[in-house]
């Protein structure tokens, strides 16, 4: 049977990983490369690099952080291709089918793209076409109003009226492989998954959804994969600032009889 | 040196990568002759059916691979899509001619259960037949990482060496003779993977 996947999603700001709060506020953890054995170590399922730079910062912050410039984040997936066997998504500020086929030929087995792919829908089309639906996941935030969920695009600054269910499935039509489902209030809180949209948008569509957002203990993958009905599980802060977390997640998992991979060498 | 078929469809770079890490020699294949130097064959490939069957017409590496492979007896490893194209027929948009080197035909893994999501996209645990080479000295825990709708279903089902359950069997790996396929991506399957890309460079 296939496993529920477990992935572990890496933000990139200015080419250094970063920790997310509410899309909001973000602390720098780390230097990617320096990050990678322990990457390897990890046995991860998968893994998510979404660069975060707000658009216009990376000239105004490269000298105090020393780093090279935009093009950094293609270093990076350079890098990681060359020695992490296993797949990886990379998505944040992808504008063009130009700027998919630098991730693809550099070794992204998928891109993620959430505001281009409601800017320019077509955008997941033309991607689905030339790399496959598997290379193409679409990438939806939602915050939470009331009882329902409303859809934001622009790394969450700007509120849409479209009902991201509906958009879910439009997104499916036009050739998106994966739905990453993020939550935005939920996102750094670690008060677990927003189940709710996690399961409905899982029914909305045939295609797998990875839900994100708000996971803070071992315990809060179990609800995402029972409730949400995810496809696959995923967490950022709880990988870095846990010992040994990836491994422990999935031993958990494991010992308590969920369908996860689960190598001899974990 | 170990030839990888680049024909425009997919990424080879990480099977490359693979390569190296386990020392040995990839030599990227761009053009037919490239694959004289090769002592066996990748065959990688991510996309549909009929157009991988067009760029290896039109680049002349149809020809080729059916000289170096039929002919020359080199083996051969096809590699997801690369692995469908060995066989007779592809059926993705329509009936369309394969490499023909595995007699069966490349059908859609049936939905049976309206759940069933496709493509399926994940790790899923091998179930290996006895004595697979391409198998050989792996033990524990046998997933690797599958993306794909379509499966390859052989003629005669002793040319499967494994399978995983996505609504029912689903053929994860063939080989006939030096013809070898992976539905999986070996390249992305961590130690799993590798070992099967050190057991293909091996035979």
């Amino acid at each position: 049977m296939l496993k529920t996947r477990i992935i572990p999603v890496l933000y990139l700001m200015n080419g250094l990983i970063v920790r997310s709060e509410g899309f909001r506020e973000f602390k720098v953890i780390g230097n990617p490369i320096n990050q990678l054995e322990r990457l390897n170590d990890w046995l991860a399922d998968e893994l998510v690099y979404i660069d975060i730079t707000r658009d216009g910062d990376y000239d105004l912050r490269r000298d105090d952080m020393k780093l090279k410039g935009a093009d950094d984040v293609i270093g990076i997936l350079r890098q990681i291709s060359k020695s992490a066997f296993m797949p990886l998504t990379f998505g944040g500020r992808i504008k063009s089918i130009e700027d998919v086929d630098s991730f693809i030929h550099n070794g992204a087995d998928k891109v993620l793209i959430n505001s281009q792919a409601y800017h320019q829908p077509g955008l997941v089309t033309e991607v689905a076409e030339k790399y496959g639906s598997q290379a193409m996941v679409v990438g939806i935030d939602v915050h939470r109003e009331g009882d329902g969920h409303a859809m934001y695009v622009d790394q969450g600054r700007t509120r849409v009226d479209d009902d991201p269910l509906a958009y879910a499935r439009q997104a499916e039509e036009r050739g998106a492989g994966e739905i990453m489902l993020n939550s935005i209030d939920r996102d750094g809180s670690a008060e677990g998954y927003d189940t709710d949209i996690i399961s409905a948008m899982a029914a909305a569509v045939r295609i797998p959804v990875i839900a994100c957002g708000g996971v803070g203990t071992f315990e809060h993958f179990r609800p995402g994969i029972d409730k949400g009905h995810a496809s696959a599980v995923a967490a950022g802060n709880i990988f870095h600032f846990t010992e040994n977390a990836y491994k422990r997640a999935k031993k958990q998992l494991h010992r308590r009889g969920y369908n996860v991979r689960y190598p001899n060498d974990i | 040196m170990i030839g990888v078929v680049s024909f425009g469809m997919g990424n080879i770079g990480s099977v490359c990568n693979a390569l190296e890490h386990l020392g040995h020699t990839p030599l990227i294949a761009s053009a037919p002759e490239d694959l004289d130097k090769a002592d066996r064959i990748i065959l990688p490939g991510v996309g549909a059916f009929p157009a991988a069957m067009t760029r290896l017409s039109t680049s002349g590496f149809l020809d080729a691979l059916n000289d170096q492979v039929r002919e020359k007896g080199k083996p051969v490893l096809g590699i997801c899509l690369g692995m469908q194209l060995l066989a007779e027929t592809g059926t993705e948009f329509g009936d369309c001619a394969g490499l023909g080197w595995i007699s069966g035909r490349v059908e859609i893994i049936p939905r049976g259960s309206s759940d069933l999501r496709l493509p399926q996209i994940g790790w899923n645990e091998l179930v290996l037949k006895d004595n697979a080479q391409l198998f050989a000295n792996i033990e524990g825990d046998t997933s690797c990482y599958f993306v794909h709708s379509y499966q390859l279903l052989p003629t005669d089902p002793s040319d499967i060496v494994a399978t995983v359950d996505y609504g029912g069997p689903v053929t994860a790996a063939v080989q006939r003779d030096h013809i070898f396929g992976a539905q999986f991506h070996p390249e992305k399957s961590a130690r799993v993977g590798l070992a099967v890309l050190d057991n293909f460079a091996k035979v």
